[in-house]
């Protein structure tokens, strides 16, 4: 049965409305409305349902980031996870944290922790990067299942529909693997109360990068945050007449 | 600072006098008979580092694509690698042939187009060469400074990576195309080397349509919620044969069934940026606006006044898209 390491990441709350700080070095994160990447609930949902069906025996949230990110693995744990573990980084160091880094951060627990699955989400809807499964993969050298809509195990074995740009692709590989989880996976489950609070009981273990041997020195510097071009007001049409007059006017019919 | 100081000196020692001099890798997204609209966007940035573009051809019996790469002005060379191996294009059969390539001709940048298969592709080239990646970019600044989306395409981040090999997947719409013409390239074959045969390709179900692309189409009408079924997709149908556009879809049409995924414009669905978008029954939340925001024109027709995509359209009609829709296509 298979040991499942999920990666679980804080992220601003997606309804929020961000904004960039004056001096352009990031976006105003103090006393915003934080919680778990929408991409890392799909694939928390993901490891407890294989749990449920008894294809994997434990399930390992782990959250990269500042002491708040253990709230982050409560939610997990409530949500099913049985253990999490917590690699604290904060301050100037978390700012500069990347993919590479969180990568091999977890390769290093996947190995530890003798896990032969990793599942992540596709993306953080922070940074939009795209590349913490893919680079995990590498590291490991394990074969990796992205943008995954459908996940089938049966005995080590993987059959994964993939959501490609086109269509579906179905691809086969064997486990240790690590899989990304795309919106469409399934649908996350609520976690009730008394979950909540048997999740407070659920051991955590705290970690630093430096326990792990990784190296999280800066590979990126950010230059500015800026907001982006604002759009000017357009205009509301009294029918639809106006609207193809419009359309005319600027050459699109 | 005195890390940074090393690598110079390391990088400078390795390339010798040639270290100034930047040396691109594009890897090509082809279906082994075409190459892929967002390459000929993916060239466009190459050029823009400047220096040498070399341009990887990997596939299955895919010559024809590769003589084709050679016609684009400014490619120095194409790489042809044939394989049955590549089936399927998986980051694990072609990682390990990226990898040769770059430790024989020292890239200082790799390349590829931001879709499913850069994205999946770059990040584990990147992991093995112990780089930091770049997602999505949407301007070079300099050779070593790009300039990219986040939060959803409500900040602009520049960033300089300090890494010795840049390897940074491209925004396709952020960059012309690069016309695959006046051009001269010498394509060379190169050995497909040893193939991981880690992930086993079955098959793909493509969604058939005589429309055109989504991420490249010169209008786009996109449905949403609003629509109620998959039956009434067919308004918008009917309205984009009229402008030849092509047909997308906000989240909550994809998820309730009305449409296949890969009709999604949105931070987590495709990029879009073409001449007019055309929201119906779209809402306009943050995941969709991430989307199509950069579209040259915006029309939305949507029955409520205070939906946010009104806060962007250029032209809005508050109407009955049952109405209005059908109105509008009779009339063009």
């Amino acid at each position: 049965m298979a040991r499942v390491l999920v990666g679980v990441k804080r992220v601003i709350d997606y309804a929020v409305r961000i904004r960039v700080k004056p001096d352009k070095t990031g976006v105003v994160t103090d006393g915003i409305k934080h919680s778990m990447n929408p991409f890392d609930e799909i694939a928390i949902e993901e490891a407890v349902r294989m749990k449920e069906k008894k294809i994997a025996q434990e399930v390992i949230a782990v959250s990269c980031g500042p002491t708040q990110s253990q709230d982050t693995i409560r939610t997990a744990l409530a949500m099913g996870a049985d253990r999490g573990i917590h690699v604290e980084i904060s301050g100037p160091e978390y700012q500069t944290l990347q993919p590479i880094h969180i990568s091999k951060i977890l390769a290093k627990l996947a190995q530890d922790e003798k896990v032969n699955l990793v599942i992540l989400g596709k993306q953080a809807i922070d940074d939009d990067n795209n590349q913490t499964a893919q680079m995990t993969a590498g590291v490991l050298d394990w074969p990796s299942g992205t943008f995954c809509s459908k996940v089938e195990n049966s005995n080590g074995e993987l059959t994964i529909t993939r959501e490609i740009d086109g269509g579906l692709e179905v691809v086969k590989m064997k486990t240790p693997a690590v899989l990304s989880a795309d919106l469409r996976l399934n649908e996350p489950r609520y976690a009730t109360l008394p979950n909540i609070m048997k999740a407070k009981k659920k051991p955590i273990k705290k970690i630093t990068p430096k326990d792990l041997g990784v190296d999280i020195a800066p590979r990126i510097e950010v230059l500015s945050v800026e907001d982006p071009p604002v759009r000017q007001a357009g205009a509301i049409l009294p029918d639809v007449d106006t609207l193809i007059t419009k359309l005319k006017e600027s050459g699109h019919v | 600072m005195f890390s940074t100081c090393i690598r110079t000196l390391r990088t400078a020692s390795k390339f010798g006098p040639l270290a100034r001099y930047e040396s691109t890798l594009v890897i090509a997204e082809h279906n082994n008979e075409s190459l892929l609209p967002i390459t000929s966007n993916t060239l466009t940035a190459a050029k823009k580092i400047g220096g040498d573009v070399t341009v990887l051809v990997a596939g299955t019996k895919c010559e024809a694509v590769a003589q084709s790469v050679c016609k684009a002005k400014g490619v120095s060379k194409v790489l042809l690698a044939d394989s049955d191996a590549f089936k399927g294009f998986t980051a694990e059969s072609l990682t390990p042939l990226i990898l040769k390539l770059c430790n024989d001709h020292k890239f200082t940048h790799i390349l590829a187009g931001a879709s499913a298969f850069g994205k999946a592709l770059l990040p584990r080239v990147a992991a093995k060469l112990d780089v930091s990646p770049v997602s999505d970019i949407i301007g070079i600044k300099a050779s070593d400074t790009f300039v990219r989306t986040i939060y959803a395409g409500n900040a602009i981040q520049t960033l300089k990576s300090k890494d010795n090999v840049k390897v940074v997947s491209v925004r396709g719409t952020s960059f012309e195309q690069l016309p695959l013409e006046g051009g001269d390239a010498k394509c060379e074959n190169v050995p497909a080397g040893d193939i991981s045969s880690q992930v086993q390709y079955i098959k793909q179900e493509l969604s058939k349509s005589d429309r055109p692309e989504l991420t490249s189409a010169k209008v786009v009408i996109s449905g949403g919620r609003g629509m109620k079924s998959g039956d009434n997709f067919k308004l918008l149908y009917t309205l984009a044969d009229k402008f030849n556009a092509a047909v997308g879809a906000s989240r909550a049409a994809v998820d309730a069934g009305f449409v296949p995924n890969d009709l999604q414009v949105g931070q987590t669905g495709k990029i879009v940026a073409p001449n007019l978008y055309i929201a119906v029954g779209i809402s306009g939340a943050i995941q969709h606006l991430a989307g199509m925001k950069d579209s040259k024109t915006i029309v939305a027709i949507n029955k409520d006044p205070e939906a946010p995509i009104f806060q962007v359209a250029d032209y809005g009609l508050v109407a009955d898209l049952f109405k209005a829709v059908p109105e509008l296509t009779e009339k063009l």
